[in-house]
């Protein structure tokens, strides 16, 4: 097993007090995987992504284990995470447009950061060469400044520096947000062919947009308000949904080749509870049309079948 | 005095102050909020008891000590005690020094107020307009505005001024007014640049509102933290250039300022050689009390308007 | 880069052209009369003698003359490098008696600017990394930078020429001494630069810390410092990333504030009777010598455009990306 997350939770400090925004995950990801983490803004899926490399300013570890490659990463401690970064946990970030330097060149850039971690920029740049015909750039890219390249030409050079020293892990967050249709497809077909590559041994792909994961991912992680909904294979998640976030989320979703003036598109009426005091049980509950008397107890997530967990009362049954 | 605002995501700005980078908060902050955190800022409230000390002595110190200040009709040349009309001494002509620092930090409000509002004014002016418009407007306010920032402004002012026989406190504001505009019309410029594509701006132009009314009616209200703190900025740099100004002896004529304080009392008093520190001292200190309670206020008002900066 | 620098070079030319113009303009459409004004001072003359002199001062001034006539013949001069008689110098050329002052005042101007500017970069970049360093360094530097300058020039001398004697508290070098190429008269020439220099520096060094601060700070919350970070890149790099990026604006920033330390020199040297430009300038408008005082102004002037220029030069080199012909940071 590559990456077992368990029962982590990360808050948010402010001066209000905690925000709880990522409330107890327990998943894995096995090798090769490309699993996608999906769900709407602020349910914790960036919290989720970030605390796995870098506890970031106001972010404050409170409980759980992360294990990777059976290594213990230790998150909250800056220092120590240092070692994992770069070689066994990688990021592309949801900043990846101003993520280089503007005032440096890129290869120079490249080459200070890899000398800096004790890799030789010497002998990687036969290899650094042959990942950026890859992914479709020309060599002299190395020369110039990032204000040069254009936004899908950086985020392509972000994907390649990050996965330079074949990471175990590699979380994409964001990664196709800021780009135009016909270049989500290529970014998302990239990073497909890291992993077949085995540039990645598996990946973590943060998004809010379900069609990219339908076409990159192996499974589908769904989240809510802080805490898991469902976790299923691509096809189950997208065909045959068990909770009812999920199952709204999808059918939220236009499909081709049918008329909007027949059919309205259905959204999911009202909005995510404030997680600084978040309601007590399933923080679904005040939306979802299937709530009944024991979802004011928080639902289990459970495995209800092979790869395939909810936490729902209504799918786990009452009594689970 | 430049460094302290940075006008530009990268900026240049005088003094190294307010924002390394005032990254306007689009939203409009309730009055509630900012009162809120105004009241647990140390910085803020450290600055602005400062400066109500000083207004304080402005408005209050004449009437108190109701002398006139160029009255020459005191034991001169005394150090400072407690007996009224003594209290910070008194000149080598016998004027009372405590009344003519109460009417100068009068005089030196005034023209940083007004100084710095006019320099706020054009920079206002100047600044929505080229970010708003772009184009062949935006480079020739550019043109216009590199010419006067590079003009040292004092030496203009010092030309003018001496051909001048009687000049006004009125004056010396509205020059220092039109000199120090430039860094703020940069910045402002930046600003409106970036808030310029924002949609709530299509949204405006859609609805048919002309130009002007827009500049007032969305992006100013949207930056008016920034416009705040800016002439808060052009306020302190006001008061540094009347003094220098008044220092070399084309200050106002007639009336009191603590610029004219340390003149008379360098040229004609001869205070340095003799150790009369209680002349030059107070004046001095006055403008840096001012000068520095602005500038740290600034600073503050940075962190309750920018979340980012603010500590938990 | 050809369309940088065209572009510096048109504005300070401009600059200069207007400001030489207002220069010109101002003793002609001021209220008063500028020769009306040296007769005052002449003291009682016979009505012949008033007359003849109002006619050689007019003629001096070429107020007889017609407009352009003047204004060509102002601009011939300029070139020249003529730029009148001083009444204050007893007729002694203009040109000379700046001359004669400008070394003292570059003395103070040129290592004042480069000390402060150097070391109060160095100290914010320091005080942006450690905390202790900060919180004795923010109050200090905004105090400071909130001091007028020749208040500080004021209290300087009381401190260490009036109380303690250390240095003297005025003179370009000691009323005893005749400038000699000595020892001892360079030792003086120092101990009477040292308080003018020193509150130049201070005041210059306050605004540059506190600036250098908080670009650093500002650096190193950016994205590129974040990524660098999370790929477990040591402070070491990113600390030297966020220095060499926070520098540009802190050059640009030279530029903007060489008006205002120009200023601070003046009245400096006003405090200390330091024999550089401030004090000529300062006697030329208590004896009302009008062609002293538009001569500094367009010296100075001049002296500011050229400085300008010079810190354009050195964004270029600073600044990569200006090289690679696109407008780098803040043009």
């Amino acid at each position: 097993m590559s990456l077992q997350v368990s029962d982590l939770r990360v808050y948010y400090r402010s001066l209000a007090g905690d925000v709880q925004a990522l409330d107890g995950a327990t998943f894995s990801i096995a090798d090769k995987e490309i699993m996608g983490l999906a769900g709407e803004s602020g349910c914790g899926k960036s919290t989720l992504g970030n605390s796995l490399i870098r506890l970031d300013g106001r972010m404050k570890y409170v409980a759980g284990s992360v294990t990777l490659d059976g290594n213990k990463l230790p998150i909250w401690d800056q220092r120590g995470m240092n070692e994992f970064r770069f070689r066994d946990v990688s990021v592309i970030p949801q900043y990846a447009m101003s993520a280089m330097n503007p005032t440096r060149k890129i290869g120079k850039m490249t080459g200070e950061l890899l000398e800096s971690r004790g890799e030789s920029y010497q002998d990687i740049k036969p290899e650094l060469l042959r990942r950026l015909d890859l992914v479709g750039l020309q060599q002299d890219v190395l020369n110039r400044y990032p204000i040069e390249l254009s936004g899908g030409m950086k985020q392509r050079m972000v994907m390649v520096i990050s996965t330079l020293l074949n990471p175990s892990l590699l979380i994409a967050d964001e990664i196709t947000s800021a780009l135009d249709v016909s270049t989500q497809r290529a970014v998302a077909e990239t990073l497909v062919s890291f992993r077949d590559h085995g540039f990645v041994k598996s990946m973590m792909v943060i998004t809010h947009d379900l069609s990219i994961l339908y076409q990159t991912a192996d499974s589908i992680l769904v989240m809510y308000a802080g805490k898991l909904a469902e976790k299923a294979p691509t096809a189950t998640i997208i065909d045959k949904p068990r909770h009812p976030y999920t199952k709204m989320l999808i059918s939220s979703l236009p499909e081709v080749g049918i008329r909007y003036a027949n059919k309205k598109l259905a959204g999911i009426p009202g909005s995510p509870p404030a997680l600084l005091n978040p309601p007590a049980g399933c923080r679904f509950r005040a939306r979802c049309p299937l709530a009944f008397d024991k979802c004011v107890e928080e639902p289990p997530f459970i495995q209800i079948a092979p790869d395939h967990s909810v936490a729902c009362w209504k799918v786990t049954g009452s009594d689970a | 005095m430049t460094a302290l605002v940075n006008t530009e995501p990268k900026l240049e700005s005088p003094v190294g102050a307010p924002s390394a980078v005032a990254t306007v908060a689009p939203a409009r902050k309730g009055r509630g909020e900012f009162l809120y955190f105004a009241l647990r800022s140390k910085k803020f409230l450290l600055a602005m008891g400062i400066l109500l000390v000083l207004i304080a002595i402005a408005v209050l110190g004449p009437m108190i000590d109701g002398t006139d200040p160029v009255a020459t009709d005191l034991l001169p040349m005394q150090p400072p005690s407690t007996d009224p009309g003594y209290w910070l001494g008194t000149t080598s002509f016998g004027e009372d020094v405590f009344a003519q620092f109460a009417n100068g930090l009068r005089a030196t409000f005034f023209v940083g107020l007004l100084g710095g509002g006019l320099a706020a004014l054009i920079g206002m002016a100047v600044g929505f307009t080229a970010g708003y418009r772009g184009g062949w407007t935006d480079e020739i306010l550019n043109m216009l505005t590199n010419v006067v920032l590079v003009i040292p402004s004092l030496a203009v002012l010092i030309v003018i001024s001496s051909y001048l026989k009687a000049r006004g406190v009125l004056f010396e504001a509205v020059f220092i007014g039109a000199t120090s505009w430039p860094w703020a019309a940069r910045a402002i410029r930046a600003q409106t640049f970036s808030l310029r594509s924002r949609d709530f701006i299509d949204l405006a132009k859609l609805s048919g509102r002309k130009g002007w009314r827009i500049i007032v009616e969305e992006i100013a209200p949207n930056m008016s933290s920034y416009l705040f703190m800016t002439f808060i900025l052009l306020f302190g740099g006001a008061i540094l250039i009347a003094a220098s100004l008044d220092f070399i002896g084309l200050g106002p004529t007639g009336g009191m300022s603590l610029g004219l304080m340390m003149f008379n009392a360098v040229t004609y008093g001869a205070a340095l050689l003799l150790g009369y520190w209680w002349w030059f001292i107070p004046p001095g200190l006055g403008i840096m009390a001012t000068v520095g309670a602005l500038y740290v206020m600034n600073v503050g008002l940075d962190e309750i308007f920018n979340p980012k900066l603010r500590d938990i | 880069m050809r369309k940088y620098f065209g572009r510096k070079l048109f504005t300070y030319t401009l600059t200069f052209f207007i400001a030489a113009t207002i220069d010109w303009l101002i003793p002609r459409f001021m209220p008063g009369d500028p020769v009306a004004g040296l007769m005052a001072r002449q003291g009682a003359l016979s009505p012949e003698g008033a007359a003849a002199l109002s006619k050689y001062y007019n003629e001096l001034f070429g107020l007889n003359r017609p407009l352009w006539e003047q204004f060509f013949g102002f601009w011939t001069a300029l070139i020249q490098g003529d730029l009148g008689r001083s009444v204050f110098g007893h007729g002694r050329p203009v040109a000379e008696t700046i001359l004669s002052a400008l070394p003292y005042t570059l003395a103070l101007l040129i290592p004042a600017i480069l000390l402060s500017w150097w070391a109060g970069n160095t100290f914010g970049a320091m005080a942006a990394r450690r905390k202790w360093l900060d919180s004795a360094v923010l109050p200090v530097g905004y105090i400071l930078t909130a001091t007028p300058y020749m208040w500080l020039g004021l209290v300087l001398a009381f401190v260490l020429a009036f109380l303690l004697r250390i240095f003297p508290l005025s003179g370009g070098y000691g009323f005893n001494l005749e400038p000699s190429l000595t020892w001892a008269f360079f030792v003086d020439l120092v101990a009477h630069w040292m308080l003018p220099f020193l509150s130049l520096f201070l005041v210059g060094f306050g605004g540059w810390a506190i600036g250098m601060r908080n670009m650093i700070i500002y650096e190193l919350e950016s994205d590129y410092s974040r990524y660098l970070e999370a790929l477990g890149a040591p402070q070491s790099l990113v600390r030297k990333y966020a220095f060499r990026n926070a520098m540009l604006p802190q050059v640009t920033g030279l530029a903007l504030q060489l008006g205002v330390i120009v200023a601070g020199a003046l009245v400096t040297e006003i405090v200390f009777s330091y024999p550089g430009i401030g004090l000529l300038l300062f006697n030329a408008i208590k004896s009302e010598d009008y062609f002293l005082l538009q001569g500094i102004f367009i010296f100075v002037i001049a002296g500011v455009l050229i400085a300008n220029f010079l810190v354009d030069i050195a964004y270029i080199v600073v600044d990569p990306r200006t090289r690679v012909g696109m407008r780098g940071g803040t043009a």
